[in-house]
């Protein structure tokens, strides 16, 4: 079995997989339970001055028969005092030294603030920070949360504040709600974080009650936006941690968030520059219990490609994210499909009728109608490939020879 | 008249037996089924029904929670569609095309989706269609079935005014006489019924055309007339014996059964079922459901040239059902004093150069004390003889344009089993609306195409 162990800046972690800070962190004993269910780490539900939350605070989004695809919440950070917050975490990291326990903070914008609650996290043992400039409602309107990450120069300040005060590692977990995550993310290297977590939730309203006609969550008839998560978010958070693993001003490591619910998802998160990578909707959904597929699939996976260590993965995707002026002009491939595997469905006939490049017709086989690609229109879009229901059925097939290349940028002289 | 009534069952018993085999989708069910639905485009369920329901968009309006504009588009192309929801073979029509039974042998419920959403508007009585402005004309229907409400539905929805002649006391034809209870009531057929009268349909029950009104009187009456009657009583097996008591028609049986008056269904506690459609299927498993201790089904060929459905063959052997392939009776034995069936003699067949022949000697005697006939019904040649110029085929149906459902005799339009020979209720439905397009042609001139046409 290939080792999982990772070091994420000096945080030892016996896999990769952590308890993202948010309700199933919230306390000593659920930590504790998540550690005996096998997961590696956990980001405690974030400290700082006790608020109270509104009810309901939930709402998700369901495609098809499919569950909470994504999740909305209008939770703030911990509602439970900090002295009982305090004495838990020691405990929890008594009871399980070797797991990875880091405590996510957001206080107000002062700097004795930050450095106070700093120490007193420090002093109970804990491995490690991570700074909430994330969270897009409701702490964002008193000027933390979102509204530090959003705002650069704060996210270094606060950072610097922080690493004033404490030798233990520092995290800052990057908001999605910005035009460039390069921003933030280099303004949190330069006051000095040891790492980067992202994404946090992203701004949202889930949905309306059509009979109601209230918005959801429903808070006595009212609503607010919310912070969106779950499997949906994981396009956005795949491509916005490729692009920090990838920008060589930000050379730190990154534990990837954001929709990962599976071991697939985690490897991919992996491989595209994440150390580690956090969970929370997939267990607000299933329970701690999902973690065991996480490491079982994960390293079956490392087994079956050869891999020793998790470590040997982090990362080997990055080099094949680029800027688009750079792809390969000269690449060609067009869709083939397999009548023997065809079920006469039609959808890649109207996908790509009405959504692409109108190439795919009708032609008789032994008196049935297929669907036929016209390779000669066909500009290899994939569409066709990706609504098929049956398997092995449309293929994308390379028709180009290989022998040249040619990016947008060397066809217009532009500079790489 | 039941003279023997013998059932060991309790009438709660039989009441339990003949609760509906396909029970209604609960809401989370249908809602899953319905999110299953690949919406496949130019679908193979639409193109496998004979009344090309667009399938795929009402399933998705169920999933969506449109579920008045999924009953639109059921009805639009077939208005009775929950009829069709209950009874229609969908083993060989829409599931047996569907894509997820290609993919992996578990198709889409359609028909119990269908009928998820006739059952919401008929429960609530939406009425998703109204009658069109009154175009002044009108148009006579002959029979309540399957073909006449759908044609008198498309043509009240057009601005006829429409009126339907049934001689039997209550609407719905076959739907309403002739359905295995199991799959569907009288009540199924009778709320069908109630929607189209509340499109503005008139409906003169206990009229026989022929007998209570006279040709003429609908030809002065009416500007066109639709021919729905269906077929006739079932085939004489031409053997002696026929007439004793204790030998019954399959759908006079089946017709005692749908009154739920269970006390006084005609039974026995042996039947004999002699046929291997779909009727006789319906004959036997209802004989069982009553009570029956032992119901055989009697055929001359071999099973696999039934006609009746597999599955409605895999029902008769749920059931317990005893089969006697390659057997032709021969006459049918009357007991001591002759007042009823006592035997079925009966003789072994074999094919013989293609031919079926009875072996010589083989001959034997099935003791049973009732007998059902489900070998077929006639056609209606007296009836259609009597209108003239109709002309009928070699076997007594009558002859249309298929486009229009014209007969001979212009001013009738016919549709429905007196024109196929006996097909499933969605067949007469669709003739149903090719004649109320083949009629409003004839008589404004202008050509439309109905849904699904």
């Amino acid at each position: 079995m290939a080792d999982l162990s990772v070091n994420f800046a000096g945080i030892q972690s016996p896999n990769p997989f952590w308890l993202a800070s948010a309700p199933p962190t919230n306390m000593g004993s659920m930590v504790e339970r998540a550690f005996d269910a096998g997961w590696g780490g956990a980001v405690w539900k974030t400290l700082g001055e006790p608020i109270v939350n509104v009810s309901s605070r939930l709402a998700a989004m369901d495609y098809g028969t499919q569950r909470m695809m994504g999740l909305n919440n209008i939770e703030l950070i911990t509602d439970r005092p900090l002295d009982v917050n305090l004495k838990e975490i020691r405990a929890c990291k008594r009871k399980y030294p070797k797991h990875a326990l880091i405590i996510s903070l957001m206080v107000e914008s002062k700097r004795e603030a930050w450095q106070e609650i700093a120490k007193k996290v420090e002093d109970t043992g804990a491995d490690g920070f991570e700074l909430n400039f994330g969270c897009p409602h409701g702490m964002s309107e008193r000027g933390m949360g979102a509204a530090m990450g959003q705002v650069p120069e704060y996210t270094c300040m606060v950072t610097e504040w922080v690493k004033e005060a404490t030798n233990l590692p520092v995290i800052v977990k990057l908001t999605p709600n910005i035009t460039a995550i390069n921003y933030p993310a280099r303004a949190a290297v330069k006051g000095g974080a040891d790492a980067l977590s992202l994404i946090n939730t992203i701004n949202s309203v889930i949905g309306v009650d059509l009979d109601t006609m209230i918005p959801y969550p429903n808070v006595n008839g009212m609503a607010a936006h919310g912070g969106y998560c779950g499997p949906a978010v994981k396009p956005i958070a795949l491509n916005m941690v490729s692009e920090l693993a990838r920008d060589p001003e930000v050379n730190i490591p990154i534990s990837g968030i954001g929709g990962i619910a599976t071991w697939r998802d985690a490897a991919e998160f992996l491989l595209l520059g994440a150390t580690t990578v956090q969970v929370c909707t997939a267990v607000m959904h299933y329970g701690y219990r999902i973690v065991e597929d996480l490491i079982d699939g994960l390293s079956n996976y490392l087994d079956e490609k050869g891999y020793a260590s998790v470590n040997d993965i982090i990362g080997q995707s990055v080099h094949r994210v680029t800027d688009w002026g750079n792809l390969d002009l000269k690449y060609k491939t067009v869709a083939r499909i397999d009548h023997s595997k065809c079920v006469n469905c039609n959808l890649c006939h109207i996908a790509c009728e009405d959504g692409a490049h109108q190439c795919i017709h009708f032609t008789d086989v032994n008196g049935k109608q297929f669907p036929i690609v016209d390779e000669a229109e066909c500009v290899g879009c994939n569409l066709c490939h990706l609504v098929c229901p049956a398997p092995g059925c449309i293929s994308m097939v390379r028709v180009d020879d290989g022998s040249q290349t040619m990016s947008w940028r060397e066809m217009t002289g532009q500079p790489a | 008249m039941p003279e023997l009534s013998n059932s060991p069952l309790t009438p709660e018993q039989i009441t339990a037996n003949f609760c509906e085999i396909e029970p209604p989708l609960p809401m989370a069910e249908a809602l899953f089924e319905a999110h299953r639905c690949l919406y496949c485009y130019d679908a193979p369920c639409t193109q496998a029904c004979p009344t090309h329901i667009n399938v795929p968009s009402f399933i998705k309006k169920i999933a969506s929670g449109n579920l008045t504009g999924s009953a639109r588009v059921i009805l639009d192309a077939n208005p009775i569609g929950s009829t069709c929801s209950r009874v229609c073979p969908v083993d060989v029509l829409c599931e047996g095309a569907c894509v997820e039974k290609t993919l992996m042998e578990q198709p889409i419920q359609i028909a119990r989706l269908q009928r998820y959403a006739m059952d919401h508007v008929i429960s609530k009585q939406i009425d998703v269609f109204k009658a069109g402005a009154a175009n002044g004309k009108s148009v006579g229907i002959i029979g309540s079935g399957p073909a006449g409400l759908s044609c008198a539905t498309y043509l009240a929805r057009l601005g006829y005014a429409v009126t339907i002649y049934e001689r039997r006391a209550k609407a719905g034809g076959l739907g309403t006489y002739g359905m295995a209870e199991y799959k569907m009531t009288q009540q199924d057929s009778a709320d069908e019924v109630a929607m189209i009268e509340r499109l503005g349909v008139q409906f003169r029950l206990s009229c026989e055309v022929g007998r209570d009104v006279t040709f003429a009187d609908l030809e002065a009456a009416h500007d066109a007339v639709f021919i729905g009657v269906g077929l006739g009583a079932t085939n004489k097996l031409g053997i002696p014996g026929e007439e004793l008591a204790g030998v019954y028609d399959a759908l006079e049986f089946i017709e005692h059964v749908k009154t739920r008056d269970w006390a006084n269904v005609p039974l026995a506690k042996s039947v004999a079922v002699i046929g291997a459609g779909n009727t006789a299927i319906d004959a036997v498993t209802q004989a069982k459901r009553l009570g029956a201790e032992k119901v055989m089904l009697i055929y001359r060929r071999t099973q696999p040239e039934m006609s009746a459905y597999e599955y409605e063959y895999e029902l008769a052997k749920q059931d317990a059902v005893e089969f006697h392939w390659q057997t032709t009776p021969l006459e049918i034995l009357a007991n001591m004093d002759g007042s009823r069936v006592a035997a079925l003699r009966c003789v072994q067949t074999e094919l013989q150069e293609g031919k079926l022949t009875n072996v010589a000697g083989s001959e034997f005697n099935l003791p049973v004390e009732m007998v059902i006939k489900a070998t077929g019904q006639q056609k209606q040649r007296g009836f259609l003889a009597t209108i003239p110029g109709l002309r009928l085929d070699q076997s007594g149906r009558a002859v249309v344009n298929p486009a229009t459902m014209q007969t001979d005799t212009p001013k009738y339009f016919a549709g429905g089993d007196c024109v196929n020979g006996g097909a499933e209720a969605v067949d007469a439905a669709q003739h149903g609306k090719h004649a109320a397009m083949g009629i409003h042609q004839f008589l404004t001139g202008e050509t439309i195409t109905l849904a699904g046409a």
